[in-house]
């Protein structure tokens, strides 16, 4: 039985106190255990930001990546061992900006991978510049004037591309973070959990405080339906005095981008297949082409 | 005047099928048991412009093509204004005749044929597309060529597109050969048919490199499409399934890189195909690689450039930023065939030295070597010498007895951390970007610093017993020897045979397939020589400069190419005589 013990790790992490990230790092933990998820079936691909070092903070597999690239990187692990389950963590500079790109393909693609966005609407670790979802007019020492963008709309973006799982969490409701997890980790397909997380240092507006009396859980909803692609369209937006909580949408996924691959469609996973020399009839068949 | 070395040109407006009816005719040329060498030269465009084909055959095995036109085949007006000045005194230019020759166009010594290629096309054969067949009959007619290989492979290439195309084909193919009749005892150069040879293969550099690969285990590939380093990409996706290689079109050359670092931290053989531009692209994820010690092979195929450049055209321009590329310094090793052969072996030794120091290997071809095809008996891929070697792969007996907890980044000797692939309980680590201890654990320690920078840069002294050694061609101790790398490799060599033709003993040439490490061999061999020309297609003389900075060696002389032209042999013995 895989329990909490299993994920320890004596590593300090580098967050400051009361940074949401403590939650998030708690709450997946706890997902995994309860999903019975033991530390070597997983890893866990992250960016460059406070929250990317996430997998230095607990007993797991993980890849520490670059800024912006966890998204490639986690679906060339998928592919290369299907069997290992790939769960994405980063910040939203990474997902939402420098990777906003590989996002809206790989949604496209359905990878089998859970996305979780530390989403802070802030950079923290370069202390306290405005990011992709920092509300427009947001003043910081790169936006003195006040930023020009409005946000980007990750949940609505995904909905638009075809993503069959989308979510939204928050560490100050920490029983609920972990059920959504859970849900995303059974997901049979790509599923995305865009995490409010609160940045005591550099986001303050954006603190506890802000959200503890804004935020409400869509499941409480009497007749909110999930499968209903245009309401959770138009909830995905809702920003403001109430923000929604919870699975936004969900659906049942088409085949991953892994199970769509000609070569993996029976067999182990492409790692586990030993490297064989090409047989006579191989090298007589392929050289025949050009005969 | 009966020579066996011919040269043959067709050229026209891109969307004409000039690469397609080439590749036919050389096809035909070598089952005829003749050697060819075939170059397409095309503009970056769909339609329109001026495309041309090069196909070179002979008796004797070819390593380059050469300037000398015998035959032109003018599909437009356009390739003879072009061309004409290059066909030899008793060459042949047929020509398109809808519209009217020039006189000043007109060459003394070089018999015109005019003939309405398109409209005799249609007339026998019901459409115009037909009329490189045509010029294509009237070439192998004119050449004495055995028609019934030509007529093989029109029946092979339009079989599934049924008989009546098969016989349109045919039709137009015995129309060339009658209206080249009359000019047949004039016309002096032959390519018969030359019977016993071995069977042979037309391959190019890009086919050869993509066999290296798929030999030496390559299971995962992905990329962007760029020219000329699609070609593998391509290779890939068409091979993959059949063979066991996921291939992956992403959407850019950073989730190209990045993709396949994901997978190659997983255990699978990764490779990038790419272009200078592309792989510009790619150098952050270079730096991710070779700091978290992730095998990955790097193909670039070399255009000129910078930014968008010449994308159809040949340099060789990218060698010393492949050598520097990203920020900081961490082993990899940069390798340039220059040949079939070399491409097919470096294509798979790239990926046991990947693994046996977690590193990234780069492979340098370029427009010229991946484009160009030549004709080479099977055996030259040698497929029986083909090692896979994981390196310091922990085995699952090996993970199953793990009682401490697992060192990925072990500090060892040769800089080599025995790895194991994520999965194992007994080895949970995280592959890691910022700098960090043996554990990992991300640290800064200054002294730790030392320690791992130290350990993954000492895999560069490993890395030089593996980097190919240069190679000599000609007789030793010549006058004159050429110094070279990469494609330029088979018009040098051309270049020195013809100088000893002369005078025995002219030149001779030292080749350089390994750049980075820099092979260690290269000092004494480059002492053993003479007068020594470095030959290579970029501005400043990249292999000139890594060789003073390595040996303290100054060269006596260079010839240098930028213009997006592959070297010609005839071009090298030019600037031979102005070095």
């Amino acid at each position: 039985m895989v329990t909490r013990d299993d994920y320890k790790i004596d590593e300090r992490p580098t967050w400051c106190s009361g940074c949401g990230n403590y939650g998030i790092l708690n709450a997946l933990t706890r997902a995994f255990v309860e999903q019975g998820i033991a530390p070597h079936e997983v890893i866990i691909v992250t960016g460059i930001g406070c929250g990317s070092k996430l997998p230095q903070y607990m007993r797991v597999n993980g890849m520490h990546t670059l800024h912006g690239r966890p998204w490639p990187i986690a679906q060339g692990a998928k592919l290369a061992n299907h069997a290992m389950r790939v769960v994405m963590v980063h910040g939203d500079g990474d997902g939402y900006g420098e990777g906003l790109g590989h996002f809206v393909h790989a949604v496209r693609r359905n990878p089998g991978v859970v996305e979780l966005v530390q989403n802070n609407k802030i950079y923290g670790l370069t202390k306290g510049q405005f990011s992709p979802t920092s509300e427009q007019g947001k003043r910081t020492s790169t936006s003195p004037a006040g930023s020009a963008e409005l946000p980007v709309e990750p949940l609505a973006l995904a909905i638009t591309q075809g993503a069959t799982f989308v979510g939204r969490g928050y560490p100050g409701d920490l029983k609920h973070l972990i059920w959504l997890i859970g849900e995303a980790l059974q997901h049979p397909g790509y599923a995305l959990v865009d995490i409010l997380q609160p940045c005591v240092t550099f986001n303050k507006p954006r603190s506890y405080d802000y959200y503890r009396d804004r935020v409400y859980r869509l499941q409480d909803e009497e007749g909110y339906d999930v499968t209903n692609r245009s309401a959770a369209w138009e909830r995905a937006q809702e920003w403001g005095d109430r923000i929604p909580l919870g699975i936004f949408y969900r659906v049942t996924p088409g085949p991953t981008f892994d199970a769509q691959e000609p070569v993996l469609k029976e067999g182990p996973p492409l790692v586990k297949r030993p490297l064989r020399k090409l047989e006579p009839e191989q090298i007589a068949a392929l050289l025949a082409e050009y005969g | 005047m009966v020579q066996n070395d011919v040269t043959l040109r067709i050229g026209g407006e891109a969307g004409m099928g000039l690469e397609s009816s080439g590749a036919a005719f050389a096809k035909a040329l070598m089952r005829g048991g003749l050697q060819v060498f075939g170059v397409p030269d095309f503009y970056s465009r769909i339609r329109g412009g001026h495309n041309f084909f090069t196909l070179r055959a002979a008796r004797e095995p070819l390593q380059s093509i050469a300037d000398p036109v015998h035959l032109l085949l003018a599909l437009d007006m356009e390739t003879v204004r072009r061309h004409a000045g290059d066909v030899v005194e008793g060459g042949a230019i047929i020509y398109e005749s809808r519209e009217e020759l020039p006189d000043e166009l007109r060459r003394p010594g070089v018999t015109y044929i005019p003939v309405e290629l398109a409209q005799v096309s249609r007339d026998v054969g019901g459409d115009e597309i037909m009329r490189n067949t045509l010029a294509l009959g009237m070439a192998a007619s004119l050449l004495r060529f055995d028609l019934a290989y030509l007529e093989n492979i029109a029946r092979e290439n339009f079989a599934r597109k049924g008989d009546a195309v098969v016989d349109s084909n045919l039709r137009v193919i015995a129309e060339g050969a009658r209206l080249a009749e009359p000019y047949m005892t004039d016309y002096p150069f032959r390519l018969e048919t030359v019977p016993d040879q071995p069977e042979r293969i037309l391959l190019n550099g890009t086919q050869a490199f993509s066999l290296g690969a798929l030999a030496g285990g390559c299971n995962f590939v992905s990329g962007y499409p760029m020219t000329p380093g699609s070609g593998v990409l391509v290779w890939f996706a068409q091979h993959g399934a059949k063979y066991g290689v996921i291939a992956k079109h992403v959407e850019d050359e950073i989730a190209g890189i990045t993709m396949a670092i994901g997978a190659a931290v997983m255990g699978a053989r990764a490779l990038v195909p790419t272009s200078g531009g592309g792989y510009s692209l790619m150098v952050e994820g270079t730096g991710f690689a070779g700091i978290s010690e992730t095998p990955v092979v790097i193909y670039n195929a070399q255009r000129p450039g910078p930014a968008t450049g010449l994308p159809t055209r040949t340099g060789q321009a990218d060698l010393l930023f492949m050598i520097h590329a990203s920020q900081d310094e961490f082993p990899r090793m940069v390798l340039a065939p220059g040949s079939l052969e070399e491409a097919f072996h470096l294509g798979w030794h790239a990926f046991n030295v990947a693994d046996r120091y977690q590193t990234p290997v780069m492979v340098l071809s370029d427009q010229f070597l991946a484009d160009s095809f030549r004709s080479i008996e099977p055996s030259a891929l040698d497929f029986a010498a083909v090692v896979h070697d994981r390196g310091a792969l922990l085995t699952e007996a090996e993970l199953d007895a793990l009682t401490e907890r697992y060192k990925r980044y072990a500090v060892t000797e040769s800089g080599v951390s025995p790895r194991a692939l994520p999965g194992h309980p007994n080895a949970v680590y995280v592959t890691e970007s910022n700098e960090h201890d043996e554990y990992p654990r991300i640290e800064e320690d200054a002294q730790n610093r030392i320690a791992q920078q130290s350990k993954r840069m000492r895999k560069g002294e490993g890395m030089r017993g593996d980097v190919p050694a240069p190679t000599w061609y000609g007789p030793p101790a010549a006058a004159t020897t050429l110094v070279c790398w990469g494609s330029t490799y088979g018009p040098a060599c051309e270049a020195v045979d013809r100088l000893n033709a002369v005078e025995a003993g002219a030149a001779n040439l030292l080749h350089f397939s390994g750049l980075e490490p820099f092979p260690p061999t290269a000092e004494t061999e480059l002492r053993k020589a003479r007068r020594k020309i470095a030959v290579e297609g970029n501005y400043t003389g990249q292999l000139e400069s890594l060789i003073h900075t390595h040996t303290g060696i100054a060269l006596d002389g260079h010839i240098r190419k930028f213009d997006g032209r592959p070297f010609r042999p005839e071009g090298i013995l030019a600037a031979l005589e102005e070095v």
